[in-house]
């Protein structure tokens, strides 16, 4: 603690460099924040899929429906506690850009496989008692300011014309990553308004007794509908939302990929400030050395200057993302679940360490390894 | 008394023994010294003077633990220090020596306090006892007044008063100063002297000191001279010549 002022006063001695130097970890910091969080928004689903639910859905296409009678069947094969249904409504709500999902649910089903959002049970009931009710994730809520009773008038995309919903409950997620953008409203007024499709849903999604009874009920169902006019398609939730993920690209890798770059990056830049710093300073390290510090202490000395500019860097760029993050989905609904996780902030961090030691350790031991009567002689 | 005769002397303070420091150089070997002997004892003033190039700044060196002997002995109150690891040598450094050089070598980003304090970061000083010995040692320099005055803002003299009291303050052994008045003009060289003289007349300093200045020399209690690697002591005359 006692050398601190003394690392203050050496990393502020080039002003201008020491704010770049920072400026640039912060930089990066930044995009990482913002990489990691775009990875999580587009693996949200994945993270927080239920390990115990399966997706059956049409074995040519999810946009294939598949018969409502599936329900009971599914409902009665072993290891399924409940089957649920739901059906992609894709409308606009005032212009194409406002997106966000919409389902037509089971309504008596629902709530029981997806217990992770959560309501209170009155507006429960009241979305239960209006056919036009509607339940609404808190995100979308706040995103169009709408509140319980507010009347809601969407423009049908697939089924055509204007749809109008009263809001009757706001659900929010039970975990940091569960999506709060999704809009619910009867599957029962879909059926009874809508011109085609009917008697079908989109898919389902059942409940089973046990996740290790995955494989064998989703290999049970496909094989009981095999061979008919619609057959299916079953797997993991989990798999299902990788598999969603994967039509925009292998996310994980890039990110990896540009974070990879930035980190190599970082390592020159500051790396490159240290060494100038050392090598400008050697006749003080020299003197350092004759009052009686140590090897390792001017190690010390250099190491921790590195390693508080990198600190201050990476939490600069880090709480910039947080805060940037939390504004919310910057693109207007593709990305619902938009937030940065402590974890990942504690990561990010942790690198910003990483390249404080890595950066700091060459300058470091140059420093250490000085003898002083070569450091003094270029006074 | 100092003597370089190589003969034992029981209460000598720093007792070099047979030492030789060679260089070197490309295909050349330059011998510096060349078994030179070296008494000193507690409480006197030596002046070194010589050619450059003579091994004046490398005797110094190796008196102060800075550098390592090609072979020989210097020992300093029963601690033979050319045996010592690196780390021990700083530790013994830091208690035992006083550093003044011909260029001050003030860290610029510190004020004359934090430059006085940094020799006490070393030590188990708590941060007031610190601060009253950091303000002894700048008050006995003159300097009281002058605490937060970085190096910049002060003179060529003034800068050699903080590096004196940095060598000072945490009461070392014996001060080795290397040509501490060659960067002043006259008036701040007397002043550097009249402090050193001081150091040694009222506070018993020991003090080794490198000089070219024959009026420097004056002062020390003895003057030594190196020739060819080895000391030999000045006559009163040549010293003022």
């Amino acid at each position: 603690m006692k050398y601190l002022p003394f690392i203050f006063r050496n990393m502020f001695r080039k002003k201008t460099r020491t704010i770049l130097t920072i400026g640039s970890i912060a930089v990066a910091l930044f995009l990482f924040g913002l990489l990691v969080t775009i990875e999580t928004a587009l693996n949200a689903g994945i993270d927080v899929a239920g390990v115990d639910r399966l997706i059956v859905r049409n074995k040519i296409s999810l946009i294939m429906p598949l018969p409502l009678s599936y329900q009971e069947r599914l409902r009665q094969m072993d290891h399924i506690s409940e089957a649920t249904f739901a059906t992609w409504f894709g409308a606009i709500y005032q212009e194409p850009k406002n997106f966000f999902p919409q389902f037509a649910i089971d309504t008596e089903t629902y709530r029981t496989v997806f217990p992770e959002f959560e309501m209170p049970d009155t507006e429960w009931q009241g979305f239960l008692a209006d056919q036009e009710g509607a339940v609404v994730g808190r995100v979308t809520a706040d995103r169009f300011g709408w509140e319980i009773g507010d009347r809601i008038p969407l423009q049908g995309n697939i089924w055509t014309g204007t749809w109008e919903f009263n809001i009757r409950a706001i659900y929010e997620g039970a975990r940091a990553g569960d999506d709060e953008s999704q809009f619910w409203f009867h599957w029962k007024y879909l059926e009874e308004r809508r011109p085609f499709g009917k008697g079908t849903v989109g898919w389902y999604t059942v409940k089973v007794d046990d996740p290790d009874h995955s494989v064998v009920v989703s290999n049970a169902i496909d094989r009981r509908f095999g061979n008919s006019a619609w057959e299916t398609s079953t797997e993991t939730e989990q798999a299902f939302a990788a598999g969603f993920a994967k039509q925009i690209g292998n996310i994980r890798m890039l990110i990896l990929s540009i974070g990879a770059v930035v980190l190599f990056t970082l390592l020159l830049v500051t790396g490159n400030a240290m060494a100038m710093a050392v090598r400008e300073r050697v006749p003080e390290l020299g003197v350092l050395k004759t009052l009686g510090f140590g090897d390792r202490t001017v190690l010390f000395l250099v190491l921790a200057e590195s390693l508080v500019i990198a600190l201050v860097g990476g939490t600069i760029g880090i709480g910039l993302a947080k805060l940037f993050t939390m504004g919310g989905d910057p693109t207007g609904g593709m990305l619902p679940v938009f937030y940065l996780s402590t974890g990942d902030m504690v990561f990010g961090i942790a690198i910003a360490f990483f390249v404080g030691v890595a950066a700091g350790s060459i300058p470091a031991l140059t420093a250490m390894k000085l003898r002083i009567v070569d450091a003094l002689r270029r006074v | 008394m100092v003597s370089i005769d190589g003969k034992e002397h029981g209460d000598s303070l720093i007792r070099v023994r047979s030492l030789n420091k060679i260089y070197h150089r490309g295909g050349e070997t330059i011998e510096v010294l060349q078994g030179l002997n070296l008494d000193v004892e507690e409480g006197e003033f030596v002046a070194f003077m010589g050619p450059s190039g003579s091994g004046k700044t490398t005797l110094l060196n190796l008196l102060g633990g800075l550098d390592v002997p090609t072979s020989g002995a210097v020992t300093v109150a029963g601690d033979e220090i050319t045996s010592m690891s690196g780390r021990k040598l700083a530790a013994w450094r830091a208690r035992h020596v006083g550093f003044i050089f011909q260029m001050y070598n003030l860290i610029p980003v510190l004020t004359a306090f934090g430059n006085v304090e940094l020799p006490l970061l070393l030590t188990k000083l708590s941060k007031p006892q610190r601060r009253q010995h950091v303000e002894t040692a700048l008050e006995l320099v003159g300097l009281g007044d002058r605490m937060k005055h970085y190096p910049r803002q002060l003179s060529g003299g003034q800068e050699q008063r903080v590096a004196i009291a940095r060598a000072i303050v945490t009461d070392p052994t014996f001060l080795l100063c290397d040509e501490p008045t060659g960067d002043l003009d006259r008036k701040a060289a007397e002043e550097i002297l009249d402090l050193l003289t001081q150091l040694e007349s009222d506070h018993g300093k020991t003090i080794l000191m490198v000089t070219h200045d024959p009026l420097a020399a004056e002062r020390a209690d003895v003057v030594l001279h190196l020739d060819k690697g080895v000391l030999v002591e000045a006559a009163d005359e040549a010293v003022a010549s």
